[in-house]
């Protein structure tokens, strides 16, 4: 099979694929980038496979989930539970000797003294890996299966995705779900062995984070170019058009729905060993909104938009939080509005839009000459229907 | 006397939307190899007998089987595809950010499965059946073009070309000939008669000269107000009194 790219792609996409996953981790391994900014990017690359996942769906499914924050933050708690249970006798309540059975700190806390059936598996990291692809899947098969077979669409499709995020955060709050309550998971110590909290460790995560960036990029462009791409960018057209073309595009829908999920969970699972936390305010709508901002700014229905515009609208919050910690939000959404009226294609389209205004600009010298006027209709690919 | 089984046969079928009924007790019997025209004024209930026939919308009562085997009321869209009936919409809706040839990709029969499509090679047979749809419709210098830039009347024919490439056994065709040019209208005809015996038409058409070209004697099915008027040969319903009183009266002053 030959890659899905071409020539041109290619070559930006080794060129990116070697400065992200060989050469920042050797300037951060050389001293020239320090550990602070190398995480940074190792952030900004899980909220990249966040975007991705908005964008396979409404970019190019048509599906505007805004739950997806919800999927992301699941895989954080799948792999922040093997984190928790390997801080071991390193918890404050261990310390003080009240906590025999090393048991996670909150739970202490709680007055549970055993750890709960649940929780025992995830002393396996392979375990907790699996789960990060298990659980979001299901969850998402299961809630797709119904609202697909219902054919709900449109704007009823991200209620009904606000709703399970909402409803799911709720339930995270809890502090009788066992999972933190709205403290989640912190504080953590060794994951696989090693110091989480390291720079080698740290510089490890940030190469993992890169190259499954990369993997997944390549993964989602193969499939674009697919029968499978042509039927998912069929059912965002025009999906009536798909049943009567004999495809069941419930079926295609829920592919989708739970690739993306996996895609976003492995992103949150990427995201907090190197951020070092996770609670329910992670899988809130905002969360998923902002996603959804990153996508429209960077170029829905690209694969490269959704990258940059998680990367590029992450560092601009960095900075602006920083600088105008009022502003952020103005900022954010005046940057939307902007997007959405002026930048349709976000930053992907901008060298065609610049292309077509200098066009407009310098029409004589870049008019092509007339077409002959044989066949007006074929030659004009305009609608002008030949009307009666 | 034995009858050949009917492709499709309706019976008693009622359609009503919130006060207005469309489909009024419509029975109506195809046989297979046959080109139907179905004419009929505006409302007269033409699009929505296609749309239950397709599984757009489902009928009150009534019945309709394909073969005299399949209930085409307990299946969805789909599944009526699936079984070899396909449609060309009244307004031109193909795949608009697709190419052309990628439409018609879409539209070849074989496989629909999620797991099938991920690993979809169009085989050489099938660039060939494409390659030959393309020069009948006459889009092979457009194949690269996106169906959206298409003119209306080529639309059409992709339309068209698209059902070809399903190889429906039955095809049902919705005004092919609407925002067409005479000689586009006549070409449309002539390749709907070049189907007619390998697949069975229904062709609902207002454009009485196009109805002409293409019934030639054949039956010709009058629909009002949700009920079968009459049925007959195209002269046979040009000079009907009922139909002359509801449709061509009208209409014959201006053709």
């Amino acid at each position: 099979m030959s890659l899905p790219l071409s020539k041109r792609e290619l070559a930006g996409f080794i060129v990116a694929a070697i400065g992200l996953c060989i050469l920042m981790p050797l300037l951060n391994a050389g001293g020239v980038v320090d550990n602070f900014t190398l995480n940074t990017w190792g952030k900004y690359l899980c909220y990249a496979l966040l975007a991705i996942s908005v964008d396979l769906l409404w970019g190019y499914t048509g599906l505007l989930s805004l739950g997806q924050a919800l999927f992301f933050s699941l895989g954080g708690y799948m792999m922040g539970m093997y984190l928790m249970l390997m801080i071991g006798d390193l918890g404050v309540y261990a310390r003080s000797g009240q906590n025999p059975n090393l048991l996670p700190d909150f739970m202490v806390f709680l007055g549970h003294t055993h750890l709960p059936a649940f929780w025992k598996p995830f002393f396996s990291l392979p375990f907790a890996i699996l789960m990060v692809f298990v659980v979001p899947g299901v969850l998402a098969y299961i809630f797709g299966y119904l609202a697909f077979r219902s054919r709900i669409k449109g704007v009823y499709f991200s209620i009904l995705t606000q709703a399970l995020t909402y409803g799911a955060a709720l339930m995270f709050f809890r502090n009788d779900m066992i999972m933190g309550g709205n403290n989640g998971f912190t504080d953590f110590r060794f994951i696989a062995g090693a110091d989480v909290r390291s720079p080698e460790v740290k510089r490890t995560l940030y190469i993992v984070t890169a190259v499954i960036v990369c993997l997944v990029y390549l993964g989602c462009k193969w499939l674009t170019t697919t029968k499978f791409g042509l039927v998912q960018r069929a059912v965002r057209d025009s999906e009536t058009r798909v049943l009567f073309s004999g495809y069941a595009a419930a079926n295609y829908k829920l592919f989708v729905f739970v690739l993306s999920a996996i895609i976003a969970s492995i992103g949150g699972a990427l995201f907090v060993p190197q951020v070092g936390i996770i609670n329910p305010s992670e899988m809130t709508t905002e969360r998923s909104l902002e996603a959804v901002v990153w996508v429209a700014v960077g170029g829905r229905g690209t694969l490269i938009g959704p990258i940059l515009g998680a990367i590029g609208i992450n560092a601009l919050k960095s900075w602006a939080t920083r600088a105008y910690p009022d502003l952020w939000l103005i900022i954010l959404g005046g940057m939307f509005v902007l997007v959405v009226l002026f930048m349709p294609k976000g930053i992907v389209g901008l060298p065609a839009q610049f292309k077509a205004l200098w066009r407009r600009i310098r029409p004589p010298a870049a008019e092509p000459a007339p077409l002959p006027e044989a066949t007006p209709a074929a030659v004009v690919p305009a609608e002008t229907p030949a009307a009666k | 006397m034995s009858h050949k089984p009917f492709l499709l046969s309706a019976e008693g079928l009622n359609k009503n939307f919130s006060g207005f009924q469309a489909i009024t007790d419509l029975s109506f019997y195809l046989d297979e190899g046959e080109l139907r025209t179905v004419i009929g004024p505006n409302g007269a209930g033409k699009t929505t007998f296609l749309d239950l026939i397709t599984g757009r919308t489902k009928p009150d009562s009534g019945t309709l089987e394909f073969e005299e085997s399949h209930n085409l009321l307990a299946l969805n869209e789909y599944e009526i595809y699936r079984l070899g009936i396909g449609r060309k919409f009244q307004t031109p809706t193909v795949y608009a950010d697709h190419t052309v040839f990628e439409n018609l990709v879409l539209s070849l029969e074989g496989s629909r499965g999620v797991w099938a499509s991920l690993f979809y090679r169009l085989r050489p047979a099938e660039k060939e059946k494409i390659g030959s749809i393309l020069e009948t419709i006459n889009l092979k210098d457009r194949a690269h073009w996106k169906a959206g830039a298409l003119a209306h009347g080529q639309k059409q024919w992709l339309e068209i070309g698209m059902l070809l490439a399903q190889n429906a056994r039955l095809l049902l065709v919705d005004e092919p000939a609407a925002g067409m040019t005479d000689e586009e209208t006549h070409r449309t005809g002539e390749l709907l008669l070049s189907l007619a015996g390998q697949h069975t038409i229904i062709v609902i058409e207002h454009d009485m000269t196009f109805v002409r070209q293409i019934s030639q004697g054949r039956k010709v099915t009058v629909l009002h107000q949700g009920r079968i008027l009459c049925e007959g040969p195209v002269d046979h319903v040009q000079n009907d009194e009922r139909v002359i009183e509801v449709y061509l009266g009208r209409k014959s002053k201006a053709a």
